[in-house]
């Protein structure tokens, strides 16, 4: 085997630790603090002094412990499962070794923010927090450094002490992928094809320029699927050595990939998508105003521009036979990486040493950090949480096929042990990390074990009933697939109607849970079509080469650094390991108890009337009054109207409607200034007048209860209270002392008449979040803190603008964007008894012209309210 | 022939089914042999000629006062109150008493040049009337010549500009009142008393009274110890009104008080069954019973009680008596007693009560669940003298649909008190301490009263004090055909059926309990031996 130990000598200048760089780069490194290994905590001692390069002696942390010692690693992909596993068990385990952490910067976030907050926050890191205590933010979170960059462009982003610090490393460990089975062709192009060889032309390209002799290890962790899924044996051998693999130039990949995107690109903006899109965005928001109809349509080009290459690269992976575009992209990713590595042939110079690592399907840790461990929602969580809510009858799968699962910390440590040993001197050479050949778990096995938990650990619906998991039956997969299909069609058909249906309130939440039921049988479609092809695995991963690396490991390496897949035990792993922790990580609930349901209302609802908040907006009409300003208009227009016109005008506004409503949909700002122009040349004085008989005779009774009692809690609370309505003036005025301000569209007067114009754009739409954003500064209050109610998806920039979004009674759009994105929704209902006249006629008013008393808001006439 | 008294008959094997109010319908029920049903007394006679009536009252007042013409001169303040539409029930046919009195007010006040005349409706804290209300109690008339020029006002108990302290009583009660009213030369103040509650000093101390003055008696200590607030020397309400009617008196204001009484005549010609005794009623009225009740019963709730709440009854005059508030009264309540008391022979284990589509406070309304409770246990439990007629410990049962329903524009604040208070607490005490004040000050329901026609924001807590001798007298209440949420909500228990009824009742009151009921219309008194 060869010897990695003593490859690594005086080749390069000594090092500051990283995090010291702020110290004179010419003074002697300080030792790092010693990390103690877990169970060892005193013989770490020894090996910090020296600083990297020497390897201490104490035989306890193993030949693993002491070859990698204070060496350097780089990491790719260590925000990923795998990678965040890696740099805590390098952390943990590896005195004075360090990490340098090639992190994308986030829009809002750097590269170090992103690490501490994705990495070293992650619970991976809760058992060394806990055995180094304070020593963790002194000594062991400045061994990892991130570095800003991205392995999709050339030269990997870096900056000149990006690069710096990529020479100075000893090992390079590239876990960075799109892991995701349905990412777009280009992006799984740019990342799984190019991303290998990126990393390291880039590794040599710095090693170059700091002249420096020797270049470090590259390990590549690829998958196993890049061998396909067809039946038979697949060896740990390059893919050019594969008797099955076709001869693919993944140069022309990459070209047709590119080439894809940009033909999508243009084709997407042809006018009949942009109208399409501009039609979609919509039918799903109404008239939410310009700005957010156009973000939207803009997404829905995004999204189906992505589409088309997610479906591009499935199509193309599987007429090559893989079964999708993750193995495809990391088989042309291996292709590219290897060029120029001629096996049996010693690497050229300047070529990077390689060793490529395929593991399986990575899941949670068998031991390390601790059992159970996992990182995100991966491949088999969502559909077994699918299964345990009953909402997968079936999964494809052959009961005595072959599931290869192979747990994360095992990955790490083999891993580990390939950069201990050192790349192969004779080329790239490639190690299986799977369990299917040395210790396989039977398909229809782990189905049994899954009925098994969930049938002692049920879960529990919204009604505090058990869901009793169903049998599968192991049907081929083109029968799930067609039931699915049935029934996500049927679904749809649902939703369109619905959505087309003027519901508000609690049907418009049922078509919301219809909504969601679809989601989840369209999701458990997806799945089945993505991940069918993984249970039908018939294809056996030999790990020779492993185990002939486990062989020659000690008892102490083998202790700390287990990656035997015979050392798995599938029931205890399954039933006291796996699923456990999913189930925790899923939330779902599983013990019977207060209603989810019902908590999360009243919590939501704490929240808004925490004292903390700082304004509560309101919209009027459907948010605090079943009205509208047609009602208003008809009530008030047709209060002076004799009997006999009376039918008439019924007639005439009812002829109206439809092309009212349509033209309401299109854009509610004209609407209001075409309908506003109704109101020209009416007595504004007998107008205001009439508004305050309005109000008490036809609004009031229309009005919520619940609603206004909301409006008071809030002003209890010392919060301000504002009212942004498209109503008019005269027409709110009654309810001034309701709020401390009131937002509304005013109509100009002339000689006493209105003139049907109004003043300026009236607060609606987007309108009302920029409004809104002046209010709260002109006030000095807090968006964030503060609570808009509103019933329609044309308030959506309103309610986007606040921390505390409530829709109320909402329409059919609004109900499914908060029931997707978990906004509190009220249900507020009309008093029982309230008014339901169906026609909003105002009673003929039949006192002679001066009789009536005029109100204004706040002050009335002395000497006693006048009759 | 005279008018036959009232009657309490013994159910046997032979007596027809009974009456119940049920809401907006009515229903028979046969109760259990032994069982009592208590009827008032037959209308007395109407007066003959009203208008006389009412000049002759005038011109020969009762008590230290002198006749209103001699009380009268020009360039006075004079105003002339009057009882708002919470009196009668049901709102009587045109023309209305007040019109027939105020007319005449307003001729002698003419007549002796006074033109400083405002008219002031006796809100309290009721509801703003209507137009068409107000036109209907003082007749066009009177409302064209006064209302266009801002004479014709509501009392408004939260307009600060128009009230004034007039002090504190010796028990350190706030006496605050209409200021148009205090500060008149004369006050004139025009009574319906259609119960042995109304008039006296409670007219112009409750009637022109702030909240910072009705708080000291609309409360639930002074409740508990009105036993009844029917039987004013028995109640603790009328001790502090009358306290106060003396110093509002002793402060200066000259009050002229003019009370009326009406015979018990409730219903048109059509509805002429409900007030018969049951086994009485000849062949129309079976005819009549079976249209009615048929045509109801078919018609959705809310038809039903519009046709209900448009009728008009033919109530006639029987005694209208002026002059000095104190010897007023005491002619009144006699006037009032003989039409509506009926002598009962001991108390009952079990009471039983229809109760109708309309109290006080739901005139063209809805009636509510906290009005059902107030007109069962403060009203129709209060109308006794000397004990209850049931025991303490004993079971009311009524009939009532009591549907979750308020109307919104009237009532706003009940509703709030429905799902904020009583979800909280029953005891009047509690919610005295706990949230009368925040319902009381809220700007909002300020607002809605003195705009719109909504009741004051603390309103639903007197309607509550008003049961607050019944709660503490009674085992349990039972309603019958109500709506089981909102009957729960109140405390009460809900029933399917009266046999239902009598079966939970017997769990508090024993197996073999007595029963009375109460039969109305028309109202009556139990003077309980």
């Amino acid at each position: 085997m060869p010897n990695g130990e003593g490859r690594r000598d005086d080749r390069r200048a000594p090092r500051a630790p990283l995090g010291r760089e702020d110290r004179p780069a010419t003074a002697p490194a300080a030792p790092a603090a010693p990390t103690a290994p877990a169970g060892s905590a005193g013989a770490g001692g020894a090996g910090g002094a020296g600083g990297a390069g020497e390897a201490p002696s104490d035989p306890a942390i193993g030949s693993i412990g002491r070859r990698l010692a204070g060496r350097r690693f780089f990491v790719t992909g260590g925000t990923g499962f795998l990678g965040t596993a890696l740099i805590e068990r390098i952390l943990r385990t590896l005195p004075d070794a360090e990490v340098v952490a090639l992190v994308r910067p986030g829009r809002r976030a750097t590269a170090a923010s992103r690490a501490t907050r994705e990495i070293l926050r992650n619970d991976c890191f809760a058992r060394l927090r806990r055995e180094a205590g304070e020593r963790f933010d002194a000594d062991i979170a400045p061994r990892l450094r991130a570095v800003a960059g991205d392995v999709s462009r050339d030269g990997l982003g870096l900056d000149d002490e990006g690069r710096a610090l990529l020479a100075s490393c000893d090992v390079v460990v590239h876990s960075a992928a799109t892991v995701s089975f349905d990412a777009p062709l280009d992006q799984a192009v740019e990342i799984n094809l190019l991303g290998p060889a990126r990393v390291a032309s880039t590794v040599a390209d710095v090693h170059r320029g700091a002249g420096t002799t020797t270049l470090p290890h590259m390990i590549a962790v690829s998958t196993a699927y890049v061998a396909g899924t067809h039946q038979g044996e697949a060896s740990e051998e390059l893919l050019e050595h594969n008797r099955f693999s076709l001869d693919v130039d993944w140069r022309a990949e990459v070209d047709h990939a590119r080439r894809l995107r940009h033909d999508l690109e243009a084709t997407s903006r042809q006018a009949e998508h942009l109208v399409r899109f501009a039609k979609k965005a919509r039918e799903e928001l109404g008239g939410a105003g310009e700005h957010v109809l156009a973000a939207r349509a803009e997404r829905l080009r995004d999204e189906w521009i992505k589409r088309r290459l997610v479906d591009a690269g499935t199509t193309r992976a599987q007429s090559l036979g893989w079964p999708d575009a993750y193995p495809f992209t990391k088989a042309m990713g291996e292709r590219a990486l290897v060029e120029g590595h001629g096996k049996g042939t010693a690497p050229e110079p300047d070529v990077v040493p390689l060793t490529i690592v395929r593991p399986s399907i990575i899941e949670s840790a068998l031991a390390e950090p601790v059992p159970g461990w996992i990182r995100g929602f991966r491949m088999a969580e969502p559909i077994i949480i699918s299964y345990a809510r009953g909402l997968l009858r079936e999964f494809p799968g052959v009961p005595e096929g072959v599931t290869d699962v192979i747990p994360v910390d095992m990955v790490v440590a083999a891993i580990l042990a390939v950069a201990a040993t050192g790349p192969d001197p004779e080329g790239p050479c490639v190690f299986h990390v799977a369990s299917g050949v040395r210790n396989p778990l039977r398909y229809g096995r782990l189905v049994e074990l899954v009925q098994q938990w969930f049938g002692q650990h049920p879960v529990y619906d919204d009604r505090n009933q058990p869901i009793s998991v169903p049998d599968w039956t192991f049907p081929g997969r083109g029968r799930v697939q067609r039931q699915l299909q049935r029934a996500t069609r049927a679904m749809d058909t649902v939703e369109r109607l619905i959505t087309v249906l003027p519901l508000r309130g609690r049907q418009a939440a049922f078509s919301a849970t219809i909504e969601d039921r679809n989601t989840l049988a369209k999701r458990a479609l997806g799945y089945v079509e993505l991940y069918g092809a993984y249970t039908e695995t018939e294809a056996r991963y030999r790990v020779d080469r492993l185990l002939a690396l486990w062989e020659g490991l000690d008892d102490e390496d083998r202790r700390r650094y287990c990656f035997d897949p015979a050392a798995i035990d599938w029931d205890h792993y399954a039933l006291d390991v796996h699923l456990p922790s999913i189930v925790e990580h899923a939330r779902v609930r599983m013990a019977p108890g207060r209603s989810v349901v019902e908590a999360r209302p009243e919590r939501a609802r704490r929240a808004i009337l925490s004292p903390d908040r700082h304004l509560a907006v309101f919209d009027l009409e459907h948010t605090l009054i079943a009205s509208n300003v047609v009602d208003t208009y008809a009530w008030l227009a047709s209060r002076h109207l004799p009997a006999a016109r009376r039918p008439a005008f019924v007639a005439d506004l009812l002829r109206q409607a439809p092309g009212l409503l349509a033209l309401d949909r299109r854009d509610r700002g004209d609407f209001l200034r075409a309908f506003y122009r109704r109101y020209e040349g009416a007595p504004a004085a007998r107008l205001e007048d009439d508004a305050w008989e309005l109000f008490h005779r036809q609004l009031l009774p229309r009005a919520f209860p619940g609603g206004l009692a909301r409006v008071r809690a809030h002003r209890r609370l010392g919060h301000r209270t504002l009212l942004i309505t498209g109503a008019l003036d005269f027409v709110v005025a009654p309810l001034r002392p309701l709020f401390d301000d009131i937002v509304c569209a005013h109509m100009a007067e002339r000689d006493g008449r209105l003139t049907g114009t109004l003043d300026e754009l009236p607060p609606i739409g987007e309108a009302r979040a920029l409004l809104l954003g002046d209010y709260a500064a002109a006030h000095g209050l807090s968006l964030g803190e503060s609570v808009a109610y509103a019933d329609s998806a044309s308030d959506l920039a309103m309610l986007e603008a606040v921390g505390f979004p409530v829709a109320v009674n909402p329409e059919t759009r609004l109900a499914a964007i908060a029931r997707r994105r978990g906004w509190h929704v009220e249900h507020w209902a009309k008093a029982a008894g309230g008014a339901q006249r169906p026609l909003p006629l105002g009673p003929l008013d039949v006192r002679p012209p001066g009789a009536a008393g005029r109100h204004s808001a706040g002050t009335l006439p002395s000497g006693g309210r006048s009759a | 022939m005279s008018p036959r008294p009232g009657l309490v008959l013994e159910v046997d094997r032979s007596t027809p089914p009974t009456l119940f109010w049920h809401g907006e319908r009515f229903v028979l029920e046969r109760l259990p042999e032994g069982s009592r049903v208590v009827y008032a007394p037959e209308p007395l006679a109407a007066l003959e000629d009203p208008v006389a009536a009412v000049r002759h009252a005038l011109l020969h007042p009762v008590g230290d006062s002198e006749p209103l013409p001699a009380l009268l001169r020009p360039g006075m303040r004079l105003t002339i109150c009057f009882d708002d539409v919470s009196l009668p029930l049901p709102p009587m046919a045109a023309p209305d008493v007040r019109q027939l009195v105020i007319e005449q007010v307003l001729d002698l006040a003419a007549a002796a040049g006074v033109d400083d005349v405002v008219l002031v409706a006796a809100l309290a804290l009721h509801r703003r009337m209507t137009e068409a209300e107000l036109r209907h109690a003082l007749g066009d008339r009177v409302y064209d010549a006064f209302a266009p020029h801002g004479l014709l006002t509501q009392h408004d108990a939260e307009d600060p500009d128009n009230l004034v302290h007039l002090g504190t009583t010796d028990h350190g009660e706030d006496v605050e009142i209409n200021k148009r009213a205090a500060t008149s030369d004369l006050l004139v103040y025009v009574n319906i008393n259609l119960v042995a509650m109304d008039g006296g000093h409670k007219s112009v101390a409750t009637g022109l009274a702030s909240y910072r003055s009705l708080r000291h008696h609309h409360n639930p200590q002074t409740m508990r110890h009105s036993r009844s607030f029917m039987d004013a020397p028995s109640s603790e309400l009328h001790s502090a009104n009358w306290r106060m009617g003396r110093f509002i008196a002793d402060s200066g204001v000259k009050v002229f008080q003019i009370e009326t009484t009406l015979n018990n005549d409730a219903f048109p010609e059509r509805f002429a069954f409900l007030q018969k005794r049951e086994w009485e009623w000849s062949l129309r009225d079976r005819a009549s019973y079976l249209a009615v009740a048929g045509a109801l019963e078919r018609t959705p709730a809310r038809l039903a009680r519009q046709v209900l709440h448009s009728v008009r009854a033919p109530y006639g005059l029987t005694s209208v008596q002026a002059g000095e508030v104190e010897a007023v009264h005491a002619v009144t309540t006699a006037n009032v007693w003989r039409q509506q008391g009926v002598e009962v022979d001991g108390q009952t284990d079990v009471l039983t009560m229809g109760l109708p589509y309309i109290c006080p406070y739901n005139v063209s309304s809805i009636m509510n669940p906290i009005l059902v409770a107030c007109l069962g246990l403060g009203y129709f439990f209060n109308m006794y003298r000397g004990r209850p007629l049931v025991r303490e410990g004993g079971v009311l049962i009524l009939h009532h649909p009591t549907r979750w329903e308020f109307h919104p524009g009237h009532h706003p604040s009940y509703i709030d008190f429905f799902e904020e208070v009583l979800a909280q607490t029953t005891d009047p005490v509690e919610m005295s301490k706990t949230y009368e004040e925040a319902f009381a000050t809220d700007p909002w329901y300020v607002h809605l009263y003195r705009t719109g026609h909504a009741y004051h924001g603390v309103h639903p807590f007197y309607m509550w004090y008003w049961c607050a001798h019944a709660l503490a007298h009674l085992g349990r209440v039972i309603v019958v055909g109500g709506d089981p949420a909102a009957v729960r909500r109140l405390g009460f228990s809900p029933a399917s059926s009266l046999d239902d009824a009598l079966e939970l009742a017997r769990d508090v009151v024993g197996p073999s309990p007595t029963l009375t009921h109460v039969h109305t219309p028309p109202i009556l008194m139990a003077d309980v031996r």
